[in-house]
C-alpha cells in the first residue's frame, strides 16, 4: 500500500508558461488583412482580381507615357524627333506655353507679378475667413481690404479708383452705424446713399485728376485670360452671390407676398434654364438692354450673369438650413423682443449658415467648374486658350492629352481642395454629440 | 373700482409707414414693386430704343423661313429646305436623346459605383473613391471634350479599313469604330405594318401593354399572397409577358438587320452615331454617375442599422431585407436628388455646342441665332424650352415626394 503510493508517479503539471507564439501565418499582418478585404468570397475575389488587372492595364499603359516625357522642345515636331517614335508625352507644352495657359495670351508678361501676387494675397485674405478660430480677428481687416487690393493690382490703372471704391463703403457704414439705432430703414437707405454719393463724386474726381502715367499700367479685361481668369470669375462671383443668395432665400421665406413671389420667380427662372443660355444673354443679348451707346465689358456682363445664376442657387441651399431649424428658435428670437434684422442677424442665419456649408462649398465647387462654359462665348480662359490660340498654333496642332490633363490636374487640385476644407469645417463646426 | 379703458386710438401719422411694423410691409412691398416697375420700364425702353437703331423689331416670322444649313445627326425627316421651326425641333428631339442616354447609364453606373463604394472589399472600395472624386472635381467640359477627342482624333478613318490588309477592322464585322462615328447594325422591318417610324410606335405600344399586364400579374400575387399566405410564382408569367409579344411582332414585321458596308470612301448602311454624341452621351453619364454614387451612398448609408437588425429578428432573409425594408426607405432619400441629377444631365446637355452636337442650343441657339440674326426672340425660345423640361421634371419630383413621405398624423 505505502509501495504504492510511494512508487505513485506525480502527474506532470507545468510550472512556467509557453513562450508566446506567433499567429499562423493566415491569421496576422498582410495575409489576413488580403483575405479579410480583397478575398472574404468567391465575388469579392473576382472583382479584386478584376481590379488589380484593370489597374495594371492602366499603370502599363501611362507610365511609358509619363515617364518618358518631352519636357524641352520648341514644338510638337521636334518632340517627335526626339522621341524617335517611342512612347512619350510632349510636357514640353506646358513648360513653353504655361505663361498662356495661366495668363492669357494677352496680359503684359512683364506684370505677371501682378495677379501672382494678388493669387497669394487671397490666401491671407481668406484664412481668418477659413480660420476664424485659430488666427486674431484683426486680419479681417485686410480681408475687408483685400477686393480692392486685387482689382488694382490686376487691372492696374489709376489707384484713386479702388480707392474710392473703398470710401464708398466706409462711407456707407459710418452712415449706417450713425443711423441704425434710431431706425434700420434709415440706417439702410442711408447707407445706399452715402455710397452712391462717395462713388459718384469719387468717378469725378478720378477721370479729371487721371493722367497717363499710373503707378500700374492698366490692363483692360478683355486681355484676361487663361486659368487666371476662371480663378477672377470663380472668386468674385461666389463672394458676390452669397450676400444675393442669403437676401433671396430670406425675401422666398418672407411673409410679404410681393417680395416673396419676386425671389421665387427669380430663383425658378434662374434654376431652370442652363448657364450657356445665360451666358447667351450676357453676349448677345444684354446689349439691348441697356441705355443705347453704352458699351459694357464683356467679362463684367458675363460676372453679372454668373452671379445671378450662383445666387439662385445658394439660395435654395440657404432655404433649406432655414427651413431646417426648428420652429422654436424664430419663436426664441421674437419672445426675447428682438426685430426682424436683430433676430436674424444674431439667431437664425448664424445657425442657418453653419447649417448650410456643405451645400454652399458645393455650389461654389460646381460654379467654378462652370466658369470653364465661358468658353463657349469665345473668352480665353483655361479650356478656351488651349482649345483656340495653343491647338490650333502649327506648333502645337495635335498634343490634346498634355494640355486636357493638365487643365484637368488643375481644377482637379483647387476643387478637391475646397471640398476637403468643408468637410474639416463641417468637424470643426459640429457642436452636437456624435 | 378700476375700469379697463381702451387706450385712445392712435391717429395714423406718415412716420408709422416705416416705423410700424403693421404698415412697414406694405411701405417695403410697395417700395419693391415700383422699382421692379421702374426697371422692367427702364430696359424696355431701352430694348425698344436699341431695336429702332437698329432697324429691328420682334417677330418670330424668321421660324417659317429655310434653314438652309444641314444637321447630320436626326431623328427626323430635315433637309437645309426645311424651316428654322423644323431644325429646332430636330435640335429639341436630339437634346432628349442624348438627355435619355445619359441619364440611363449614367443611372447604371452611379448605383453600381455607389452600391461598390460600400464594399468589404478594399481595393474596389478606394478605386470607386478614386472614380467618384476625380470626376467630381474636373469640370463637365474637360470630359467631353476628352471623350470628342479620343472620338475623332484617336479613332481610325474610314479609309484605314479599306485595302487587302486594312489597318482597322469592324468589331464582330458589325460594328466600326471611326473617327466619322460609331456605325451600329440598323433593324429594318421588312413587312411592318407602316412604313417607317410606325413601326416602332406599334413596338412601343407592346411594350406599354406589357408593362401594365405585368403589373395586374403581380398585384395579382399580392391578393393571392394577402388571401391564402402563398405567393404564387410570378417570374415566369412576367418574362413571358415582356417577351412573347416582342417576338412574334418581330417576326410578324419581318425584322432584318442592316449591317454597315465600306463603300467607297465611307460607311453607308446601318445607323451612324457622331462621335459629337458619343462624347456628350458617355461624359454626361460619367460625371453625372460620380454625383449619383455619392447619392446612392449617403441613401444607404442614412438608413439605420437597427432597420436590418430589427428585420432580421423577424425572420427576414437577407436578400427580402434588402427589397422589403432597406431599398423602400434608402429609395425615399435617393430618388429626389436622382432626379435632380436627371435635371442637371439635361441642362448640361447644351454644353453639346462646344462639340458641333446639335441640340436645340446648337440649331435654335447657335446656327439659327446667326444666320438670322435674331438673338433676343432664339434666346428666348431657348430658355422657354429648357424651363418647361425643368418644371415639368420638378412637377414629376413633387409628385413623387408627397407620394413616398413619411405619412404623420
Amino acid at each position: 500500500m505505502t509501495d504504492a503510493t510511494s512508487q505513485r508517479t506525480e502527474p506532470f503539471v507545468r510550472t512556467d508558461m509557453l513562450p508566446e507564439q506567433e499567429p499562423p501565418v493566415t491569421e496576422r499582418g498582410i495575409v489576413k488583412w488580403a483575405r479579410e478585404n480583397l478575398f472574404s468570397s468567391t465575388a469579392n475575389s473576382v472583382l479584386t482580381i478584376a481590379a488589380i488587372v484593370s489597374i495594371y492595364y492602366i499603370l502599363v499603359s501611362s507610365m511609358p507615357w509619363i515617364l518618358n516625357g518631352v519636357w524641352n522642345s520648341a514644338s510638337i515636331r521636334e518632340c517627335r524627333e526626339i522621341l524617335e517614335g517611342a512612347t512619350g508625352g510632349c510636357f514640353a507644352v506646358l513648360t513653353e506655353r504655361w505663361n498662356q495657359l495661366l495668363f492669357g495670351f494677352k496680359y503684359p508678361p512683364d506684370e505677371y507679378w501682378r495677379p501672382t501676387l494678388a493669387f497669394v494675397l487671397l490666401f491671407v485674405a481668406a484664412a481668418p475667413v477659413m480660420f476664424f478660430k485659430y488666427l486674431p480677428s484683426k486680419m479681417l481687416i485686410f480681408t475687408g481690404l483685400y477686393p480692392f487690393i486685387a482689382y488694382w493690382l490686376i487691372w492696374g490703372g489709376p489707384v484713386l479708383a479702388p480707392v474710392f471704391g473703398l470710401l464708398g463703403f466706409v462711407a456707407g457704414y459710418l452712415v449706417w452705424s450713425r443711423f441704425v439705432a434710431n431706425s434700420f430703414a434709415a440706417g439702410f437707405f442711408g447707407a445706399i446713399a452715402a455710397a452712391l454719393i462717395t462713388w459718384w463724386v469719387g468717378g469725378m474726381i478720378t477721370n479729371a485728376v487721371s493722367s497717363g502715367n499710373t503707378l500700374l499700367s492698366a490692363v483692360p479685361s478683355r486681355d484676361m485670360g487663361g486659368f487666371m481668369l476662371n480663378l477672377i470669375l470663380g472668386t468674385v462671383c461666389v463672394s458676390l452671390s452669397l450676400p444675393l443668395g442669403i437676401a433671396l432665400a430670406l425675401g422666398r421665406q418672407s411673409d410679404m407676398p410681393i417680395i416673396k413671389w419676386i425671389c421665387v420667380v427669380f430663383i425658378e427662372f434662374v434654376r431652370g434654364v442652363p448657364l450657356i443660355t445665360l451666358l447667351f444673354v450676357a453676349n448677345v443679348v444684354l446689349a439691348y438692354f441697356l441705355p443705347p451707346g453704352t458699351n459694357f465689358d464683356l467679362i463684367l456682363r458675363v460676372i453679372i450673369m454668373i452671379t445671378m445664376f450662383s445666387s439662385a442657387y445658394i439660395a435654395e441651399v440657404i432655404r433649406g438650413a432655414l427651413a431646417a431649424l426648428p420652429r422654436g428658435q424664430y419663436e426664441a428670437a421674437d419672445s426675447l423682443g428682438l426685430d426682424y434684422p436683430q433676430a436674424m442677424r444674431l439667431i437664425i442665419l448664424p445657425q442657418a449658415l453653419k447649417i448650410s456649408i456643405p451645400g454652399i462649398v458645393n455650389v461654389a465647387v460646381g460654379l467654378f467648374k462652370d466658369t470653364t462654359l465661358v468658353s463657349v462665348i469665345s473668352m480665353f480662359d483655361l479650356v478656351g486658350m488651349i482649345r483656340g490660340p495653343i491647338l490650333a498654333s502649327t506648333e502645337w496642332n495635335g498634343v490634346y492629352w498634355e494640355l486636357f490633363g493638365f487643365a484637368a490636374i488643375l481644377f482637379f487640385v483647387v476643387c478637391y481642395g475646397i471640398s476637403q476644407y468643408s468637410q474639416w469645417l463641417e468637424r470643426e463646426l459640429a457642436t452636437d454629440h456624435r | 373700482m378700476t375700469t379697463m379703458t381702451d387706450p385712445p386710438q392712435e391717429s395714423f401719422r406718415l412716420s408709422m409707414l416705416l416705423n410700424d411694423t403693421r404698415y412697414r410691409s406694405y411701405t417695403f412691398q410697395f417700395i419693391a414693386l415700383m422699382a421692379l416697375i421702374a426697371m422692367i420700364a427702364y430696359l424696355g425702353s431701352n430694348l425698344v430704343q436699341n431695336l429702332r437703331a437698329a432697324g429691328l423689331n420682334i417677330s418670330y416670322e424668321f421660324l417659317g423661313e429655310p434653314a438652309g444649313y444641314d444637321i447630320n445627326q436626326r431623328l427626323i425627316e430635315y433637309d437645309s429646305q426645311s424651316s428654322h421651326w423644323r431644325a429646332a425641333i430636330v435640335g429639341i428631339l436630339n437634346t432628349l436623346l442624348v438627355a435619355f442616354l445619359a441619364c440611363v447609364t449614367a443611372t447604371v453606373l452611379g448605383v453600381a459605383a455607389g452600391v461598390l463604394r460600400l464594399s468589404n472589399n478594399w481595393l474596389v472600395r478606394k478605386l470607386m473613391a478614386i472614380y467618384v472624386e476625380a470626376f467630381r472635381n474636373v469640370p463637365v467640359l474637360i470630359w467631353i471634350i476628352i471623350i470628342f477627342t479620343i472620338m475623332t482624333a484617336v479613332l481610325p478613318g474610314p479609309r484605314a479599313f479599306r485595302g487587302d490588309d486594312p489597318a482597322a477592322s469592324m468589331v464582330l464585322d458589325m460594328f466600326a469604330f471611326t473617327n466619322r462615328g460609331v456605325y451600329v447594325p440598323a433593324p429594318v422591318f421588312e413587312s411592318g405594318f407602316f412604313s417607317g417610324a410606325g413601326n416602332w410606335l406599334v413596338i412601343i405600344a407592346s411594350l406599354v401593354a406589357s408593362l401594365f399586364v405585368t403589373r395586374w400579374n403581380v398585384r395579382r400575387a399580392d391578393q393571392v399572397q394577402e388571401a391564402t399566405g402563398q405567393r404564387p410564382n410570378t417570374l415566369w408569367a412576367n418574362l413571358a409577358i415582356w417577351f412573347a409579344p416582342l417576338i412574334v411582332l418581330c417576326w410578324v414585321m419581318g425584322l432584318t438587320w442592316n449591317y454597315p458596308e465600306l463603300k467607297g470612301f465611307n460607311f453607308a448602311g446601318g445607323w451612324t452615331i457622331r462621335g459629337s454624341l458619343i462624347a456628350l452621351w458617355f461624359a454626361l453619364a460619367i460625371y453625372t454617375g460620380a454625383f449619383i454614387a455619392e447619392n446612392v451612398r449617403a441613401g444607404i448609408q442614412a438608413i439605420s442599422k437597427g432597420q436590418t437588425e430589427a428585420a432580421a429578428s423577424l425572420g427576414l432573409r437577407p436578400r427580402r431585407i434588402m427589397n422589403l425594408v432597406i431599398l423602400p426607405q434608402a429609395l425615399r432619400v435617393i430618388i429626389p436628388p436622382l432626379i435632380s441629377q436627371y435635371l442637371n444631365i439635361t441642362k448640361n446637355s447644351s454644353l453639346a455646342i462646344a462639340v458641333g452636337y446639335m441640340d436645340i442650343t446648337g440649331t435654335l441657339g447657335g446656327i439659327t441665332l446667326n444666320q438670322t440674326g435674331r438673338a433676343i426672340e432664339c434666346v428666348l425660345l431657348l430658355m422657354l424650352f429648357y424651363l418647361i423640361i425643368s418644371l415639368s421634371i420638378s412637377g414629376v419630383m413633387n409628385v413623387y415626394n408627397n407620394a413616398v413621405k413619411l405619412k404623420e398624423r
